[in-house]
């Protein structure tokens, strides 16, 4: 049973400013027409008020570009031509203001970043040092659909705190030990025993509000071959321009480049956003591509969203139906589409 | 805007019937508000699906480089003068396409009816006439659309495809207007002040080449900026990479462009990308009077030479 408490909205930006004298804050900032997250230079700048940001949160852990080692070239240096890890900050982090969709997304690919057997150093260190404090979402946008993906607008996967706007004020639902720690650093808390049923209507209220896209379950129960051959895959690419949009913008996308870059007598390597949808993300040293053409380029992205990341963790899909593909695709590929197709074939009798 | 669903499924149906052409390369209603799918349609039930309205800003000749066999396009202004460009570049021939010619009035541009509405979220768009009707959760609003074009279609002066088999509505009046005032302005900064305006132009870029991919004229199989021996460029979004990208690319299309503005509103982070070809389009147009994909009789000036080639910079 987590403990619930309630703190006055005239008091937030005290409390902000708590957090900012112990932790590196993230929260959204208005740039331009957008939110994005970003580090807080002052509490004022934190806009709980937002939707959504339009990039996914996942350049605070899985930044674009990643300095992993470096290296010196130089010849009168005894240390050239060893690679060393690249120096970070590791120090203490709030992400204030996150979707529980992002959240989720997160988790999600904990599956790729934190296994039992292999783990991203800065990824792991980031998350350990890193307290997620979430905002649960009342007006879900048109493009959302989270609840059909397993997540929901009050959704507590992911976070260590999950705050409600309850008018007044803001009602924080401690989720983890570490939240309660982080949240034990700022003031003005009044512990929440009754009185919290017109929580429980919102809730409700935001998870009817927010559109049903396809079920992913129907998805996962198909022949994954079936599937793969499916005629419907030529009529979904032809409008894709292999922009790679989608999954700059998306949470749950994480594939990446390796490269070095030298200047002068110093290099540098560097892990950077790649793109399935980028022609020469799977071109091989010997000059072949398997995904040569759109249509399998197309392919692969929703087959691994929707079904192969089901059949390989059962866990649901690798999408928390946050809608930003949806919004940044120019020529409207609509995942929500696609994946009701996918939902809709029809399953064949085995042989 | 004309009612050119109608006259382009009719005219797709009958092509495809005829079998004057294999497929039919236009748009169907889209998803989203302002948004339209380019789509291909192969039997006439499926032309059934075609549309054309404010909001068919991406440019369809996106959508030819090495095409196979025939196939009948929608194209308005910018897109017919796109296709000369594929024509001179052998990137499809003239016999594989049909050309259905539509007088354009100008797209819609919903990014500047989003600011206008300050946040409030857009759940229907309808056009009717010469205006948009908007309405949301809890509102309802109508727009006048002729003051909410995209800023290419503002200052477009070649509304009326300059190729095609069939014009699909009556021609629409050209406007005479500068387009270079943007520009002018730009041109004279200070270079320092020039450094900071692009730098700050480009600071939201995350590299994603949406901008590229929706640009008719970059088809390169290898573009530059994944071309390894050399590399040319890094791929981080450090500045100078990332203006280099920008000012490579324009370079590129200089002379090709035809400011359909597909880059603009393919970018997920908005930048106004066409700031870029736009001063290379004026330069064009200064140095060689040329104008991209006006005519199928003449080369783009970059990649002819002729004898009287203005050269200011030799002595």
């Amino acid at each position: 049973m987590s403990d619930i408490y309630y703190n006055a909205k005239e008091n937030f930006a005290g409390v902000i400013e708590r957090l900012m004298g112990r932790y590196r804050v993230y929260a959204p900032v208005k740039q331009d027409r957008c939110h994005e997250f970003a580090p807080l230079r002052n509490a004022e700048e934190a806009d709980l008020g937002f939707s959504n940001t339009r990039l996914s949160p996942k350049g605070l852990f899985h930044p674009q570009a990643e300095r992993m080692f470096e290296y010196s070239l130089a010849n009168d240096d005894p240390q050239a031509g060893i690679v060393k890890e690249a120096q970070k900050d590791f120090s203490p982090r709030v992400v204030l203001g996150v979707r529980p969709c992002d959240a989720k997304a997160f988790d999600l690919d904990d599956a790729n970043f934190n296994t039992e057997t292999i783990k991203d150093p800065w990824w792991v260190r980031r998350r350990e040092t890193t307290t997620m404090i979430g905002l649960a979402c009342d007006s879900p946008c048109s493009t959302c659909f989270c609840t059909s993906m397993g997540s929901g607008p009050y959704d507590t996967a992911g976070l260590d705190v999950l705050l409600v706007d309850a008018g007044e004020g803001y009602a924080a639902e401690v989720l983890s030990e570490k939240g309660k720690n982080t949240l034990s650093v700022t003031s003005g808390w009044t512990p929440v025993t009754s009185a919290i049923l017109p929580l429980t209507h919102k809730k409700k209220a935001a998870e009817q509000s927010v559109g049903i896209a396809f079920d992913p379950a129907a998805i996962a129960k198909k022949q994954m071959l079936e599937l793969y051959n499916s005629p419907t895959w030529e009529e979904v690419q032809f409008a894709c321009i292999n922009c790679g949009a989608c999954t700059f913008v998306c949470p749950t996308c994480w594939c990446f480049d390796i490269q070095d870059e030298v200047c002068g007598d110093k290099g540098e390597r560097l892990r950077l956003w790649d793109s399935c949808m980028f022609p020469l993300f799977t071109l091989h040293g010997s000059g072949h591509n398997p995904r040569s053409q759109k249509t399998q380029r197309v392919r692969q992205r929703f087959m691994h969203k929707l079904k192969y990341y089901q059949d390989k963790y059962n866990s649901g899909p690798a999408c928390v139906g946050c809608g930003r593909c949806v919004q940044a695709c120019p020529v409207n590929i609509d995942i929500r589409q696609v994946g009701r197709q996918m939902a809709a074939q029809t399953c064949s009798q085995p042989a | 805007m004309q009612p050119y669903s109608e006259s382009i499924r009719e005219a797709a149906k009958r092509l495809l019937l005829e079998k004057r052409v294999d497929a039919v390369i236009g748009f169907r209603k889209g998803t989203v508000p302002f948004m339209n799918e380019p789509f291909l349609a192969r039997t006439p039930e499926q032309a059934d699906q075609l549309v054309w309205d404010g909001n068919c800003a991406i440019n369809l000749a996106n959508y030819l480089p090495k095409r196979t066999g025939s196939v009948a396009i929608a194209a308005k202004g910018c897109d017919s003068r796109s296709i000369v460009i594929h024509l001179l570049e052998n990137q499809i021939r003239r016999e594989q396409l049909y050309v259905l010619g539509i007088p354009c009035q100008g797209m819609t541009d919903k990014r500047k009816i989003a600011d206008r509405l300050n946040g409030r979220q857009v759940l229907q768009a309808e056009e009717n006439g010469g205006k948009v009707l908007v309405s949301g959760r809890d509102f309802e609003q109508s727009f006048e659309r002729a003051e909410f074009l995209q800023q290419n279609c503002a200052i477009c002066t070649h509304k009326n495809p300059v190729l095609y088999d069939e014009l699909l509505g009556q021609p629409v009046e050209e406007q005479q207007i500068d387009r270079y005032e943007q520009t002018s302005k730009i041109e004279s900064m200070l270079p320092e002040q020039k450094r900071l305006y692009f730098d700050e132009l480009v600071q939201p870029c995350i590299r994603c080449y949406a901008c590229r991919n929706a640009c008719p004229a970059c088809y390169c199989p290898t573009c530059f900026v994944d071309e390894s021996k050399p590399q040319w460029l890094g791929k981080t979004t450090d500045p100078t990479d990332t203006l280099t990208f920008h000012f490579l690319r324009a370079f590129h299309v200089a002379g090709r462009c035809t400011d359909c503005g597909s880059c603009e509103r393919a970018c997920p982070v908005g930048i106004k990308v066409r700031l870029f070809t736009m001063e290379l389009e004026k330069q064009v147009k200064k140095l060689y009077g040329y104008e991209a994909g006006m005519t199928q009789d003449e080369r783009p000036p970059l990649d002819a030479f002729r004898s009287d080639d203005p050269e200011p910079f030799l002595g």
